[in-house]
């Protein structure tokens, strides 16, 4: 190697040698990840909208602007909401199923192997799967409850304010839990049988054992799993738009629907822009407070 | 014995538990499923029939006959370039990350740190940059885009797996005269084989799956599967025949090369955190 050869000092050829390893990742971060990020900020301090192409400097007129839009802030709400239901619904439902399946159980690859299947699934094609398992005429959902009640009941689940919540919130739930219940039960499998066995010749009963010896043993790893279903719900979009498009109105406008919404449908460039970053800034902020608690790596 | 008895009981009802969460979670894979071999009709009756008279394929015939299909096509050009290329500069990087700890832990977590930022923050910038870089809707722009999204996910995952392999082989390697792009292609590549498979599956997946960054970048010539789906929703009646061939052609080859990977799946999506 050309490299190589022209440095006679073994720790310079190693220097450049580990350096020209990262460079080229590197380079495509900071293209789409960080001059778009300048960029962003750029067009954030300017007037362009739909109608106008005004590029000149406008201060902080559209960060001023995001306090005032009630819609972003409604928008974050709703995001809120999906995350605070659906997480610990996921959490607790995953923890449950993986403690039905961590001892002995014929079939029990088999049986994982089905369970994890939504996992996989394009979170567009888990929203298609939804919305004609709630189509009020043509799916099975509102078919069986008519069968429960003895009588035709036709719900419009995604079109009824009430009932659009639940119906997004299960396809969620239906999509992620399995993802909760594959993470807990590789950590359940984990935990030192010794320790079990332990607790239960002192005495220690079901809930103790849980909370002093396995919830110890099993958080690390319990709390990657909730980080990245909470980074995952913050960017909710695709089951909601399919099942919803953030309707009816704009009640189940998530803060990605939103984003995209005013960009790209409203075309509010610079406005847009500044509520990029402000999601961005945001996030960043409670990452850092989150992450000292959390250890991703080794 | 009555203690024997108790057992096999609480173990059947497990497995009857068991036989019901399966139920339950793929019952909606199977409906989905189940629509794409329906005709019209059955499609459209009222109250819904549960499973077809007959298999038919009339609603995968009529997305190759309409050229729709090509959005299969378009999905698995952008998945495995991007997959090609984010795997080869993601391991190099991580194999950079991992043996000389090249700018420490900073480094590393700000690689992660790029993979948690939401896509429309990030798409939005990029969108703009591509209409003047006239790159919206072509092959090109979309990898380019997959790539970088991919990068920090490859190089988290093959830092691990690089960091399992033990170090004594490399440096037995360079004593026996290996350079170090050999002790690289020669060595380390070969002992991490299952890890890099296993990653290149997800890093695919995702690419595959993917819908925000395809919606933005894409208007007709290289609409991937995902986008396509979507199109079959109309504001008054969905085109269920359609919307559900096209989600089995997207999702059948995930599920298949997902049941191979089983030992590596935990890994795969809990981002290195659970060893399989």
């Amino acid at each position: 190697m050309p490299a190589q050869a022209a440095s006679t000092r073994p720790g310079a050829r190693e220097r450049r040698f580990k350096f020209a390893l990262i460079a080229p990742s590197i380079f495509v971060l900071l293209l789409i990840g960080v001059f778009p990020l300048v960029y962003l900020l750029v067009v954030s301090f300017q007037g362009i909208t739909m109608t106008s192409n005004d590029m000149s400097f406008q201060g902080l007129r559209n960060y001023a602007l995001l306090f005032q839009d009630a819609r972003l802030w409604q928008s974050l709400l709703h995001t809120l909401a999906f995350t605070a239901i659906a997480l610990p619904i996921e959490l607790l439902l995953g923890l449950l199923m993986a403690q039905l399946f961590i001892e002995h159980l014929p079939g029990r690859q088999i049986f994982v192997a089905l369970l994890v299947l939504p996992v996989v699934l394009s979170p567009i094609v888990a929203g298609a799967t939804w919305s004609l398992m709630f189509d009020n005429r043509f799916g099975p959902i509102n078919q069986v409850i008519s069968w429960i009640a003895g009588r035709e009941i036709t719900l419009l689940w995604t079109i009824n304010p009430t009932l659009v919540y639940p119906a997004i919130l299960v396809a969620e739930v239906w999509q992620w839990t399995p993802f909760m219940f594959l993470l807990l039960l590789a950590a359940l499998s984990a935990v030192d049988k010794s320790q079990l066995e332990a607790a239960a010749i002192d005495g220690a009963g079901y809930w103790r054992t849980f909370r002093r010896i396995v919830l110890p043993a099993i958080w690390p790893v319990m709390a990657v799993a909730i980080l990245i279903r909470t980074l995952d719900l913050f960017r909710l979009f695709d089951i909601v738009w399919v099942l919803t498009r953030g309707g009816p109105g704009t009640m189940t406008e998530t803060l990605s629907i939103f984003t995209y919404v005013k960009g790209f449908q409203q075309f509010e460039t610079s406005y847009t822009a500044a509520v990029a970053l402000l999601i961005i800034v945001g996030l960043s902020v409670v990452l850092i407070l989150a992450l000292r608690r959390v250890e991703l790596s080794r | 014995m009555k203690l024997r008895r108790r057992r096999t009981l609480t173990l059947l009802a497990r497995f009857a538990g068991a036989l019901t969460l399966t139920a339950f979670f793929l019952f909606p894979i199977y409906w989905l499923f189940m629509i794409s071999f329906k005709t019209a009709n059955e499609i459209y009756a009222y109250p819904p029939v549960w499973w077809p008279a007959s298999l038919q394929f009339d609603n995968y015939r009529v997305l190759f006959k309409d050229g729709d299909a090509v959005a299969v096509w378009n999905s698995l050009v952008v998945a495995s370039v991007s997959t090609v290329l984010a795997m080869f500069l993601g391991t190099l990087c991580a194999y950079s990350l991992a043996r000389f700890r090249t700018g420490g832990a900073h480094l590393a977590n700000w690689i992660i740190s790029q993979r948690m930022v939401p896509p429309i923050a990030v798409v939005f910038p990029i969108f703009l940059l591509y209409v003047w870089f006239r790159a919206v809707d072509t092959y090109a722009g979309l990898i380019l885009l997959y790539t970088a999204f991919n990068l920090p996910y490859v190089i988290w995952m093959m830092r691990g797996y690089i960091l399992d392999i033990p170090i004594a082989l490399e440096q037995a390697a360079l004593v026996d005269g290996y350079n170090r792009w050999q002790v690289l292609f020669k060595v380390v590549f070969p002992m991490c084989r299952a890890g890099l498979f296993a990653t290149a599956v997800f890093t695919f997946v995702f690419a595959w799956n993917d819908f925000l960054f395809a919606l933005v970048l894409t208007r007709t010539e290289v609409v991937t599967y995902t986008v396509q789906v979507t199109h079959y929703f109309g504001g008054q009646s969905n085109f269920w025949g359609k919307i559900s061939a096209m989600s089995m052609l997207g999702t059948l080859p995930i599920f298949i090369v997902v049941g191979f990977l089983q030992r590596y799946l935990v890994r795969g999506i809990s981002l290195g955190a659970v060893k399989g």
